[in-house]
């Protein structure tokens, strides 16, 4: 993974930096020792590490305001940080740049039920909303599976979903308003407690925009009233075309799930000797469907999708009887990842998004691929909303087959794009998938959103390295060529 | 005198940028011109109609996304998901009439640009919560595309956002991907009859932090409507439950069925019960829901003969006030006060539009913003010059 070559004129200052980042934020909130700095140099993408410059961990919005205003001045890249749980290297430090860690921002700082919000500092966990609002029977819908990790700020930079978004949409449609500051040290509002901009939508634009925009200070989120009851169905099915088919048919009919989730054999069998959920092993493909409601809504639906189900030729249909039984099939599915690891020394983990009608195709051509470079290749994946995740098996100590289960990888994104899908569901670009955007994205595609950046950042020092596979600068960009008469008068209706 | 310009294909489309470009031509870009009073007045050089790129591109009712020209009519897509039992959820709103134009104009697309939404707001999201994935053109005469066809996608800056609610001066569209989904089986509304504008936001607000799933909210003077759409067994069980939780705010109480509660919601989607007089100047204000109530006080102070509904739980304010050469732009926005929130000149005489900021305006620091937003798409202004000025 090729990252900006290091500025040797940035690198010769460095004393000169920590001492400016000194004045700005007192005491410990500045680290420029290697063993302070370790714990920093990577996310969860830790096939990739890199130590930074320098880490500050401010705590006003005021120092991060400084900072930037600082890094801007004096052209310093910065790398904003939350809860480090990027699986697409989001948060990965650069060596001649600042890693602003955001973890002092750790406050709740207003729940408001009547207006069903709460406004919290950009640290707080994704799990710590829900925390801090359950005991009033409210949750926060958002829930991706590092949410006991993960930080709201980040959730923001990546969109992040989770296990429920079929039904209740992505960090996007669950967020009210940030506080940030630009890279030049302006602190604006996006949004608030109310609906809509009366302007561009820029906190739309700044969700899922990677940490190269802003860095958010503060956070206001929806909070929604937890459903009264829930109920999980497992189904097994002798065929993944089977247990495709009853995802289409159950959404075809209606019914949109709070999740509906699929696993290969490979992936029942390994998450089965885990955590011992009752899975059957004889199933190609197994769904992991839940409905949650009013008590009769649910009990209504899970006969119709149970129906649906033998339909489609299920071999087993179990339904959840009880809140204990609901957590057991689920603790299988949220065990995959950890599960797959006990049988593997290494495995990378993708993140594509198919049109559910090409799973079955999808699927195949994988075992084709899978095949082919030699790796095993076990699925887990969002059926709901076709977004995959499949887990190619390998052994990192090995350089020879690290690079082919890159190829691979590469192979099954760009099969996705192939079928009508997208390289990234969920989980970014950052690093991991940056060189793989031209397979998705024209040029003239990828310098429309290079210019919104310069918009933001002129001089590309927020997050650089990340998302785009060229920087191109941003006076390079912004030119504009016009050839007078050059073009022939079009051959459209006038009137 | 302005000509006019309609493209047939995205491909001509691109051209007619392309040509506007190098000729330094602005563009009125328009659809059914549905929405033509609402913004600021604009002059420009040029109409680029997008009425000849029109139809249906694909539609998987399975995958719950419809692909489709940005020419297409909103009745054309709403026949169409009607069909297979799906809709948009964002409730699109009819402001046909409101705008002195026939009921049943306008395209998909001109909504998405004005990310406008009806009573669903609340529990479905907006226009902007629903486009997946676009293609166009940008002020460079520069074809691109943003998203895609399907329900997840991180990848790239979500441009769908903020293209949503530009009012056509960021980008010229050809073709979007709009989630769709399924239609509720029934509808029923709970009405709370007699209660004060403080009460209602009250009831609505508990409404809304319920567990019975209410899909909208909305006062009107002496009515108070809660929504509850679904499966039959289901709408039966939370009406019940939400009866019995409504009883605290001692007001009595009916109930609409299906058929009435569609017409109900319908019009409040289409801003009919503000009954507005034909030469009152309307405006639109969304804030956070408990503050509704206050601030419409505020300007009920200084504007006897306001007249006003809620919808959004308290959260929207629709507001109809007399004739007056600012619209009261002032009053209103004053009224808002530290609430955060905008206020949004819907319907005035064209020289009253021209006189007064037509939409919030923004802080220093974000309208530099913005303005760097738009050149980024549309160097020379191109599209729409100063309709959100």
């Amino acid at each position: 993974m090729e990252m900006p070559p290091l500025d040797p004129a940035i690198l010769a200052r460095r004393s000169d930096i920590v001492a400016a980042l000194r004045a700005i934020v007192p005491g410990e909130g500045v680290i420029d020792d290697l063993d302070g700095m370790r714990p920093y140099e990577c996310d969860a993408l830790s096939a990739y590490r890199q130590m930074p410059m320098v880490v500050v961990l401010p705590e006003t919005a005021a120092q991060v305001a400084a900072i930037l205003r600082y890094c801007q001045d004096h052209k310093v890249k910065v790398v904003p940080r939350g809860g480090g749980t990027s699986l697409s290297g989001g948060s990965m430090p650069i060596g001649d740049g600042i890693l602003l860690a955001m973890g002092k921002f750790n406050r709740v700082l207003e729940i408001d039920y009547a207006n069903r919000c709460a406004r919290v500092q950009p640290g707080v966990t994704n799990l710590g909303v829900t925390k801090a609002v359950e005991h009033e029977g409210f949750y926060y819908a958002p829930d991706p599976s590092s949410q006991i990790a993960c930080s709201i700020g980040g959730n923001v930079a990546e969109n992040s979903g989770g296990v429920h978004c079929l039904k209740y949409g992505l960090t996007t449609n669950n967020l009210l308003g940030i506080e940030m500051v630009l890279m030049n040290g302006e602190i604006v509002r996006l949004g608030g407690k109310h609906l809509d901009s009366g302007g561009y939508d820029l906190l739309g634009l700044m969700t899922g925009s990677e940490g190269l925009l802003g860095v958010v200070t503060e956070v206001t989120v929806r909070l929604l009233r937890k459903p009264s009851t829930a109920r999980a169905v497992l189904l097994g099915f002798p065929t993944e075309a089977g247990a495709a088919d009853c995802v289409a048919a159950v959404i075809a009919s209606g019914i949109i799930p709070g999740g509906m989730e699929m696993m290969d054999k490979d992936a029942t069998k390994c998450a089965e000797a885990y955590v011992g959920a009752g899975y059957p092993l004889d199933a190609e493909g197994l769904l992991i469907v839940e409905l949650d409601g009013p008590p009769v809504e649910v009990d209504y639906l899970v006969e119709r999708v149970a129906e649906i189900a033998k339909g489609r030729g299920a071999t087993t249909i179990r339904v959840s009887h009880d809140e204990q039984e609901r957590v057991l099939f689920w603790a299988g599915r949220k065990a995959a990842f950890p599960a797959v690891g006990q049988i593997s020394p290494d495995y990378m983990c993708l993140d594509g998004s198919v049109p559910r009608g090409k799973l079955v195709e999808v699927l195949a051509e994988m075992r084709r691929l899978s095949k082919q470079y030699g790796l095993r290749v076990v699925n887990v994946f969002h059926a709901g909303d076709g977004n995959l995740h499949p887990l190619i098996l390998f052994d990192a100590n090995d350089p020879a087959e690290l690079k082919r289960c890159e190829e691979l990888g590469a192979d099954i994104l760009r099969l996705c794009v192939r079928v009508g899908g997208v390289l990234t569901g969920e989980h970014g670009v950052g690093i991991e998938k940056r060189d793989l955007m031209g397979e998705q994205f024209t040029e003239i595609d990828l310098e429309q959103q290079m210019r919104v950046k310069c918009a933001f950042d002129p001089d590309h020092l927020l997050n650089p390295g990340k998302v785009f596979p060229k920087l191109r600068r941003c006076a390079e960009l912004g030119r504009l060529v016009v050839t007078q008469n050059n073009i022939p008068f079009p051959d459209i209706p006038r009137f | 005198m302005t000509g006019t310009i309609k493209p047939r294909d995205a491909k001509e489309l691109r051209q007619a940028v392309e040509w506007a470009l190098n000729d330094g031509v602005t563009l009125d870009v328009r659809g059914e011109s549905s929405k033509l009073a609402l913004g600021k007045p604009m002059k420009c050089d040029q109409v680029l109609d997008l009425s000849g790129i029109s139809g249906i591109v694909d539609y998987a009712p399975e995958e719950l996304v419809v692909t489709l020209r940005a020419g297409t009519p909103m009745r054309e897509v709403e026949t169409l998901l009607a069909q297979r039992n799906q809709m948009l959820a964002f409730e699109p709103p009819d402001l046909g009439p409101l705008l002195g134009r026939e009921a049943g104009q306008g395209t998909l697309v001109g909504t998405v640009m004005g990310n406008l939404a009806g009573s669903r707001r609340l529990s479905a999201g907006a226009a902007r919560d629903h486009l997946l994935g676009f293609s166009g053109v940008n002020g460079r005469g520069e074809a691109f595309k943003s998203g895609g066809r399907v329900m997840k996608n991180v990848t790239g800056y979500d441009l769908s956002k903020v293209v949503a609610g530009s009012w056509g001066t960021l980008a010229v569209l050809d073709e979007v991907s709009v989630k769709v989904l399924p239609a509720p089986d029934q509808t029923a509304t709970l009405m709370l009859l007699g209660l004060d504008d403080a009460a209602a936001v009250r009831a609505m607000c508990a409404a809304m932090g319920s567990p019975h799933e209410v899909s909208g909210a909305a006062h009107l003077p002496g009515r108070t409507a809660l929504r509850l759409e679904g499966v039959a067994p289901s709408v039966e069980a939370r009406l019940k439950g939400l009866r019995e939780l409504m009883a605290e705010a001692g007001a009595a109480m009916e109930e609409l069925g299906t058929l009435e509660s569609r017409a109900f919601w319908r019009e409040v989607r289409d801003v009919v019960p503000l009954k507005a007089a034909a030469d009152a100047v309307i405006w639109k204000i969304s804030c956070p829901p408990t503050e509704g109530p206050a601030i419409l006080a505020r300007i009920k102070a200084q504007r006897l003969d306001a007249q006003a509904f809620y919808d959004w739980s308290g959260g929207l304010i629709w507001l109809a006030l007399p004739p007056s050469s600012d619209a009261d732009h002032t009053i209103v926005r004053g009224a808002l006060g530290t609430t955060g929130g905008h206020a949004t000149l819907i319907r005035a005489p064209e020289t009253v539009r021209a006189a007064v900021p037509v939409f919030q305006p923004q802080s220093p620091a974000l309208a530099t913003l913005a303005t760097r937003v738009k050149e980024s798409f549309d160097p020379k202004g191109l599209f729409n010059p100063g309709r959100m000025g």
